[in-house]
């Protein structure tokens, strides 16, 4: 978070004489400007280079399909029938189901380091919980087909005696399923949580917690009433970054979501998700058509994630800046 | 005690013991997946592992020595592509940049870091690829230092900027040209932060999967040159983790133990560095 201001004043024009241009220029000011500026520059390229790309190569199915791509469900390649409802909406669920799973976790845990833990243990457990958040996607998806689905398999009649009124818990479990794909996910996007509500959490002035405890508040009233509320929004952001990561998240997805391309109202049936689909038929996609619609779904995703990560950036940086001054 | 004081005190050690219990939950995850890792990875891991090729179905003694080349390779041609621009990129933003344009370079940054990776691997498809009409490490190579620009860029701009100005108005004062002092002050009082900010981002790529699934695809033979597809230890994770065979799931385990090994052991040095000096990452 380098919200310092400029240190150094710009390379541009500050002498007085074209003499002086002459000797930066010597000096290896104007290059050493214009190589970095360059450097820069090219970000901004790239970026728009990535757009472009995505928006041209998608260019025949956004003609042949139209909007109705987005909310048709039948995905069949050999007819040529191309509908993204079935994958948004797998993403969609996934990501809610981690969401719904890991916002308590995360912001709990957070709570707990922030402002009960002691200071060395805290550091050492966040340590811990930020490698969590190192540890490549596949290696989760790795853990989620090996590990996560048999405890899945083995809870699932306890879910199902508690639950099965609803819709979401009906119908046959084959192990992979919504359902794996949540928990799987709601695993990797708590270490976010954890690390960025925790430093929004510190960075809450403590006459904020004083001020609730010398009222007679007891800990527990002073964190929720009055430290909480003042780090809402960072926390909010906190929350928007992990759904951003989850959304895109795609090893660990396509291995346990069971990659299929219908609407299921059961978390306990597979499904598919956008990423997950451009992983799986991308190598195989035949036709300019098919490609293309792949690609589309690439542009959804990007679409989706940009939205939601700059109301995540807008978010912590509005409460950070409060924060700390 | 009225019983309103009661029932308060009662939610606080509850509401209190949940968050612990939240705290407890989050770290023990990480625990368990890398002692499960560790048991089942590390248990079938031999020599093989690292010195053969990839052998069929049904057949014992395989390794994947093409993959961890691969993987170094095409974390290589990563570093060629992200590390220039990136580190040049901070040190405009840092060192030059106005507020309008740097705001608006940090803002686009942002935004490149938040793509998901799989759409990196569809720009570098159509860019690479698609011309060409065949998979290369180049291909893979390129996706991933896209993947890397964004970081480096914060990273190294992070770093240069806690550079104390002293230095710079030091240096500047004794009559060295601001590209000069920026050179040999700036740059390396910051070069152990900004060496740590990439290796942290090494890290982060060679865990990558799903911009390499159909960039440098897969190869189940050694790749000369970059113009060929190639093996890559994440992809090699997923087809075996996916195969309906144990002896491939069990390569499996073996490969994920070691690029965890890999990622975890970088991080840690990196952090343990980063703690002693400098600012947290980000």
């Amino acid at each position: 978070m380098a919200a310092s201001s400029t240190t150094v004043t710009s390379a541009r024009p500050v002498g007085r004489a074209p003499s002086s241009w002459l000797r930066r220029l010597r000096s290896g000011d104007e290059i050493a400007y214009a190589i970095t500026f360059c450097s820069a520059v090219s970000v901004l390229l790239i970026t728009g280079l990535l757009v472009f790309e995505l928006y041209t190569n998608s260019a025949i199915p956004r003609h042949k399909f139209g909007w109705s791509f987005l909310y048709t469900s039948v995905w069949d390649p050999v007819a040529g029938q191309f509908g993204a409802a079935p994958f948004i909406y797998g993403t969609v669920v996934t990501s809610a189901l981690a969401l719904i799973i890991g916002i308590p976790l995360g912001v709990g845990a957070a709570i707990f380091l922030a402002e009960l833990a002691p200071p060395r243990i805290s550091d050492a457990l966040t340590f811990l919980i930020e490698l969590l958040a190192a540890v490549p996607s596949v290696i989760f998806g790795l853990l989620g087909i090996f590990i996560m689905v048999p405890i899945l398999s083995k809870i699932e009649p306890g879910l199902r005696a508690v639950l099965g009124w609803t819709p979401l818990f009906q119908g046959p479990f084959y192990g992979v399923s919504l359902l794996a794909a949540g928990v799987v996910l709601s695993v990797m996007i708590v270490p976010f949580i954890i690390s960025i509500s925790r430093e929004v959490i510190l960075a809450v002035p403590s006459d904020q917690r004083e001020a609730a405890l010398a009222l007679g508040a007891t800990r527990w009233e002073s964190t929720w009433d009055a430290v909480v509320p003042y780090a809402r929004k960072g926390i909010m952001g906190s929350i928007f970054l992990a759904l951003a990561r989850s959304l895109g998240e795609t090893m660990a997805v396509t291995m346990v979501v069971g990659n299929e391309p219908k609407i299921h109202g059961s978390l306990f049936a597979p499904g598919y998700s956008i990423a997950a689909v451009i992983a799986n038929e991308f190598t195989e996609a035949t036709g300019d058509l098919y490609l293309g619609a792949l690609i589309e779904l690439g542009l959804v995703l990007f679409a989706l994630t940009i939205v939601i990560n700059g109301a995540a950036r807008v978010l912590v940086l509005s409460t950070t800046q409060k924060g700390s001054g | 005690m009225s019983l309103n004081l009661i029932r308060r005190k009662t939610v606080n050690v509850v509401m209190l013991g949940l968050t612990g219990l939240c705290t407890f939950l989050a770290a023990g995850t990480l625990v368990y997946i890398l002692g499960y890792l560790f048991v089942h990875g590390a248990r079938s891991l031999d020599w093989n592992f690292f010195t053969k090729l990839p052998t069929p179905v049904g057949e014992t003694g395989g390794g994947m020595a093409n993959a961890i080349v691969g993987s170094a390779k095409l974390l290589g041609i990563a570093m060629v592509v992200g590390i220039p621009i990136g580190f040049l990129g901070g040190v405009y933003l840092a060192e030059f940049s106005g507020s309008t344009f740097g705001f608006f370079v940090r803002y686009t940054t942002d935004l490149l870091n938040g793509v998901p990776s799989i759409v990196i691997g569809i720009f570098a498809y159509t860019l690479i690829v698609l011309p060409q009409k065949h998979f290369s490490t180049l291909a893979g190579g390129l996706a991933l230092g896209v993947m890397m620009i964004p970081i480096a860029i914060r990273s190294s701009e992070e770093f240069l900027r806690a550079v104390p100005t002293n230095l710079r108005e030091g240096s500047m004062a004794l009559g060295a040209s601001k590209a000069k002092s920026i050179l040999t002050v700036v740059i390396p009082a910051a070069k152990h932060g900004i060496l740590t900010g990439i290796m942290l981002n090494l890290a982060r790529v060679a865990g990558e999967t799903a911009p390499l699934l159909f960039t440098s695809f897969s190869n189940r033979f050694w790749s000369p040159g970059i113009e060929q597809p190639t093996a890559a230890l994440p992809v090699m994770i997923f087809t075996y983790a996916i195969a309906p065979y144990d002896d491939w799931h069990q390569q499996a385990w073996s490969a994920g133990f070691i690029l965890l090994t890999l990622v975890l052991a970088v991080n840690i040095v990196a952090r343990l560095i980063l703690s002693k000096r400098g600012p947290a990452p980000r």
